[in-house]
């Protein structure tokens, strides 16, 4: 039976990677990533989690492992953050490339300089074209039920593409929070072992990876991306079994009081949750305002994102994360194209807040949100804005 | 390019599941250089055999050792190496 703890995230996290009893861990520490290979670790040396745990010099090598071993058939998990993302980045394509079933938390954190260790999305921007299914968690039992749901997606027959978990680093990853950590009988049900359809065999030959002509490589890459999109279905299907299973059911986008909204809030992660109180308030205050909380990155969720947000007269997209010279919030940008050909879309307002663990109360997202009903309103809606930046 | 595969016909991923079959991709003409032994000086030591990156050299019918051109990317390597000066590298001329 389930049982429902008091639980530092990054604890129930690693619990949920030992449950999907995974054969290898290579990994190499950064705040505020730390606590879930450091407590990987301890489960493998206390003989709670029969792994290979590889103690490696980089995320770089840390990636190259997962490779290697995912190559191999094992089941294969690593962690990182902001820093060690970017060491890791040049084999995070070949992993997708290589199509291989591996699975990741990322604790989101600012990408330096200047030095900092605070949290925000940049990190999973700066590898947004990388191949990786990509989702973000809102809160501990998410992080939870999607490390479970993440290895069964991943390594899928139809799919078989390495995923991101996206965690905001310290908002998420340092707290404590009420979880209901599954037992290894419901997990194992839920979880088959992984039995990897290609896999490296001296018995039964074959190269991964190998040279390829420009003849060829266009095709490779548009059956990644086909794959990639058609993932979504697996996804939806992961999450939907896992809601009759265990009663939570996930969806690309989490709405809150969006169906007779005029104004809907686009957030991705843990920020979510105090946005539903400004949601709150602004309902108090007459103003019929809606909340929708990003869980799918890639594959991006088109046809969810015009459908939820379509009904509405403005949408505010904010973004942890700044497309340095180019005009705004990576997901802002991403929603208004999705939109563009639409004859009837709603004013899309773009706000960077939050960067580098700046704190975001429920009062600054009533404000934002207010902000674009007069931007809307006068007509007037600006590229994009950094919300709180002393002038 | 018509007659190759689609990207729904083209192997997952790009696996190739038949081993050694880069012996199907004739590098030689990548080359500019050719090497070229004068029987003469060759003393059979098989220094241009064990110095070859490309595995391109075998042993002929009459104990010398040749170059396989259909592999031989003209790297000059066993020119060098030849302690005796019988490998000269020549130009491709045709």
């Amino acid at each position: 039976m389930a049982k429902r703890v008091g639980i530092e995230v990054s604890i129930a996290v690693s619990d949920a990677v030992t449950l999907c009893d995974v054969d290898v861990v290579a990994a190499y520490p950064i705040t505020p990533q730390t606590h879930i290979v450091e407590h990987l670790s301890e489960s493998v040396a206390n003989g709670d989690l029969d792994a290979e745990y590889i103690r490696v010099e980089s995320e770089h090598s840390a990636m190259s492992c997962c490779i290697g071993s995912s190559a191999a058939g094992a089941r294969t998990f690593t962690a990182t953050a902001s820093q060690g993302l970017a060491l890791m980045s040049e084999m995070l394509y070949i992993a997708s490339g290589m199509r291989l079933p591996i699975v990741m938390t990322l604790a989101t954190r600012t990408l330096s300089a200047p030095l900092t260790i605070w949290g925000d999305q940049s990190d999973v921007m700066s590898v947004r074209d990388c191949g990786w299914i990509v989702i973000f968690a809102e809160n501990g039992q998410e992080a939870f039920d999607m490390t479970v749901q993440s290895f069964k997606i991943a390594e899928d027959e139809r799919v078989l593409l390495p995923l991101m978990l996206c965690i905001d680093g310290f908002n998420l990853s340092h707290v404590i929070e009420p979880i209901e950590i599954m037992d290894r009988e419901e997990v194992s049900s839920f979880l088959p072992p992984h039995n990897a359809k290609y896999r490296l065999d001296p018995h039964n030959v074959l190269t991964m990876g190998a040279f390829t002509m420009p003849e060829y490589f266009m095709e490779i890459k548009k059956q990644q991306d086909e794959a990639l999109k058609d993932s979504y279905k697996v996804i939806r299907e992961v999450w939907n079994d896992w809601g009759k299973r265990f009663g939570r059911t996930y969806t690309p986008l989490q709405t809150y009081l969006t169906d007779d909204a005029d104004i809907i809030l686009l957030i991705a992660g843990a920020f979510a949750g105090t946005a539903r109180i400004a949601i709150d308030r602004l309902r108090e205050k007459g103003i019929r305002a809606g909340l929708a909380s990003l869980k799918l990155w890639r594959p991006f969720p088109n046809e969810d994102i015009l459908r939820e947000l379509g009904g509405a007269k403005v949408v505010t997209v904010i973004d942890r994360a700044l497309s340095v010279g180019g005009g705004g919030g990576p997901i802002a940008n991403e929603v208004r194209a999705a939109f563009y050909h639409r004859d009837k879309r709603p004013d899309i307002v773009s706000y960077v807040a939050g960067l580098s663990g700046r704190d975001v109360m429920s009062e600054h997202f009533e404000e934002m949100m207010e902000k674009s009903l007069e931007y809307s309103q006068k007509k007037e809606i600006p590229p994009y804005e950094m919300y709180g930046v002393r002038e | 390019m018509a007659d190759l595969p689609t990207w729904k016909t083209i192997n997952h991923a790009c696996l190739v599941f038949t081993p050694g079959n880069t012996v199907e991709y004739l590098t030689g003409d990548w080359r500019s250089m050719r090497p070229e032994r004068t029987d003469e000086k060759c003393v059979k030591c098989g220094e241009c055999w064990m110095y070859c990156p490309d595995a391109a050299i075998y042993i002929d019918e009459n104990g010398y050792y040749a170059v396989d051109y259909d592999y031989c990317k003209g790297c000059g390597i066993c020119a060098k190496e030849c302690p005796h000066g019988a490998i000269v590298m020549v130009e491709e001329c045709e």
